[in-house]
């Protein structure tokens, strides 16, 4: 028979390396799926996971797209460490951008050091007001938050779609789905001349360093730990759980509300129907990937953001369609997933009788 | 205004094809959740249905192994999730999303050759009688085979679910796994079985859609119904009936917009799209309040990982 027994101790370095370990087997089945359909395995890795970073462009490139990931996932580390299954980012990501959106709009031909910050700070209010739709939900009816934050994905894609159509569309754009051009004062200022990485990584990192201090160094971060742990243990000591809910998803909307505003104000510059290529859904394989650790979650958000930049060049060279990112990406959290099995449960032959003479 | 009674016919025909995918992929996901797993992965899925539906009639030029091929593929997709949620014992919420978010990332990668080549046409059932018989004809006649099985799916589910013991079981489990373990039932197996049916449900729903609705592959083609089937299970208060009515409903304001559009009606057509999102969200919200009303219609441990120790 085979049992499967809970362990009792799990090894603090096997629960960072596991993510590693994952990553290879990923590598290993895309090599085989790309072997499958017809390309050679070896070369078509290349072009997916070094051709994009093998110049200064490519990295920059990296971080443009880690930044948003990032963030998210800092964000969404609140919700899950705490057992809250934000699964909306994606939603709050778009009402943030929106309502940014909306001040930048406003502002589009004023020009003034006090148009971003505010732009900036709509942004991550408009993420936060929608997180707090499930939350509240969820305190005062018992909904079910992962059906309600995902179902407001929807509802905020359709506003922005209404809006860039309609009333906000620009009036000399001929009647593209688009809005204005930002002013420039509107925008985030670019780092380097002729790349597009721009200051929306100092937001990022500065998240990931306050998430770090509140998660670790906070009594906040010690309740949001054990009302994941344990929810009975939670009531016990006390701690107030609907206030934590609200709190939670509150961070996770304005990091998503953050992410959102960042690259309407970055590197697109206007709001259109794409302003997120699902950066909201997969920033939760980021937030599992870097194990809710703020230091793993930067080191995720960059591998994922490879596999959104290996797509974009694999469609160049290999005409494979952009969508292989995802494959890439639904791969690593299976064998993540797969490999917490051996974390948390070892499998023990036992039953068999031994072979007697 | 003055309504041709054989275009409301034909109007009322478009509305229930529309629903017939989602029909197929709410059915299967509600027996799903109905035994305690919530898969997200419906939307991944549908799409693997559809392109390998197309991709086997492309192949072998017949009709039936490609609708049995994308049920096998949605099955086989479901099975990953399965080994996870069941025998990994992975969160629920994260392996449906990932199975969601490979399914289309691969079925794009598979669909590549096929895209531009044109369908096949489809049989349809009883085309004689849709011309012959005013409003009624278009709208129960000249369909294809799975429109009929789609619209027959809920009242066998319905059944299955509260007459026949193994529906009874299938609830059992999905109310409290730990007392139908206890009873002798073998919870992993009628989960997984559960899971698997899903799957080829959602299969021939994304199917539907490749061979049937429009016959050709396009990439996504999907296009979030897959998202809609699950807000659909939710809205129905996971009842087969409702999954019926409420696919109608969200079919009917799928084409409505079309028409709409063409008419010139000045209601932003996003509005109306959004009205199935925030009305499940109104529904959950009406069924949830009442801890009572939701232990009689929510599945109880849905999404919660069941773990016996031996």
């Amino acid at each position: 028979m085979i049992k499967i027994e809970r362990r009792n101790e799990t090894s603090n370095l096997i629960y960072f390396l596991t993510p590693v370990l994952a990553i290879f087997l990923t590598l290993v089945t895309g090599a085989i799926i790309f072997y499958l359909l017809g390309f050679k395995p070896l070369e078509a890795l290349k072009f997916f996971f070094v051709t994009p970073i093998s110049d200064l462009y490519g990295l920059s490139e990296l971080l443009v797209k880690a930044t948003p990931l990032c963030l998210i996932a800092i964000g969404l580390s609140f919700c899950f460490k705490s057992n809250n299954w934000n699964i909306g980012a994606e939603g709050q990501l778009t009402f943030g951008g929106i309502v940014g959106g909306g001040v930048a709009l406003l502002f589009y031909n004023h020009e003034g050091v006090y148009v971003l910050p505010l732009i900036i700070l709509a942004g991550a209010f408009g993420g936060m007001v929608f997180a707090m739709i499930p939350a509240i939900l969820k305190i005062y009816f018992n909904t079910n938050e992962i059906l309600v934050s995902l179902m407001l994905v929807y509802v905020s894609k359709l506003l922005l779609d209404y809006l860039v159509v309609g009333p906000w569309s620009n009036p000399e754009g001929f009647n593209f789905p688009e809005t204005r051009q930002f002013s420039d004062s509107a925008r985030l200022p670019i780092l380097f001349e002729g790349l597009r990485i721009h200051a929306g990584i100092f937001i990022a990192l500065v998240s990931v360093f306050l998430a770090w201090v509140v998660l670790f160094k906070t009594y906040l971060g010690f309740q949001i730990k054990v009302s994941g742990l344990s929810l009975k243990t939670a009531k016990y000591a006390g701690f107030k759980g609907r206030k934590m809910i609200l709190l939670v998803f509150m961070v996770s909307g304005a990091c998503a509300g953050l992410a959102g505003v960042g690259e309407i104000t970055g590197p697109i510059g206007q709001l259109h129907r794409m302003i997120s290529p699902e950066y909201g859904f997969t920033a939760i394989i980021v937030a599992f990937l870097g194990r809710l650790n703020p230091i793993g979650i930067v080191f995720a958000s960059l591998i994922v953001a490879l596999t959104y930049l290996g797509a974009e060049t694999a469609q160049i060279f290999l005409q494979v369609p952009k969508y292989t990112g995802q494959v890439f990406q639904g791969m690593i959290l299976f064998f993540l997933l797969a490999s917490d099995f051996l974390l948390f449960f070892r499998i023990k032959l036992s039953g068999f009788k031994k072979y007697e003479y | 205004m003055n309504i041709d009674i054989n275009f409301l016919g034909i109007l009322i025909g478009a509305i229930m094809a529309s629903s017939v995918p989602l029909i197929l992929a709410a059915s299967g996901e509600l027996i799903t959740e109905r035994s305690g797993v919530l898969n997200l992965g419906v939307e991944g899925m549908m799409i693997i249905g559809a392109i390998s539906g197309f991709a086997l009639m492309v192949i072998t030029d017949n009709l039936f192994l490609a609708i049995i091929g994308s049920m096998l593929s949605g099955l086989l997709l479901s099975f990953i999730f399965g080994f996870l949620t069941q025998s990994l014992l992975t969160n629920h919420v994260a392996s449906g999303l990932a199975l969601t978010i490979f399914g289309i990332g691969l079925s794009a990668m598979i669909g590549k050759d096929f895209v531009g080549i044109p369908g096949k046409e489809f049989p349809l059932l009883f085309v004689n009688l849709k011309e012959a018989i005013p409003l009624f004809g278009p709208i129960f006649f000249g369909h294809s085979i799975v429109f009929y099985f789609a619209f027959l799916l809920p009242f066998g589910t319905n059944y299955f679910l509260r007459k026949t013991k193994i529906g009874l079981i299938v609830r059992a489990v999905g109310d409290s796994p730990v007392s139908a373990a206890n009873q002798g039932i073998n919870v992993l197996l009628v989960r997984y079985c559960c899971i698997l049916y899903g799957g080829a449900m959602c299969g021939l729903g994304g199917a539907y859609l490749s061979l049937i609705y429009t016959p050709q592959w396009i990439e996504n083609m999907t296009a979030g119904r897959g998202w809609i089937a699950l807000a659909l299970v939710v809205f129905a208060t996971w009842s087969p009936l409702k999954v019926l009515a409420g696919a109608i409903i969200f079919g009917g304001i799928t084409i409505l917009q079309l028409h709409m559009q063409a008419m010139g009606i000045r209601i932003p057509v996003q509005f109306l799209s959004a009205l199935p999102y925030i009305m499940t969200i109104v529904v959950l919200v009406i069924i949830s309040r009442d801890s009572r009303k939701i232990k009689l219609n929510t599945p109880t441990s849905l999404g919660q990982i069941f773990y016996k120790e031996k």
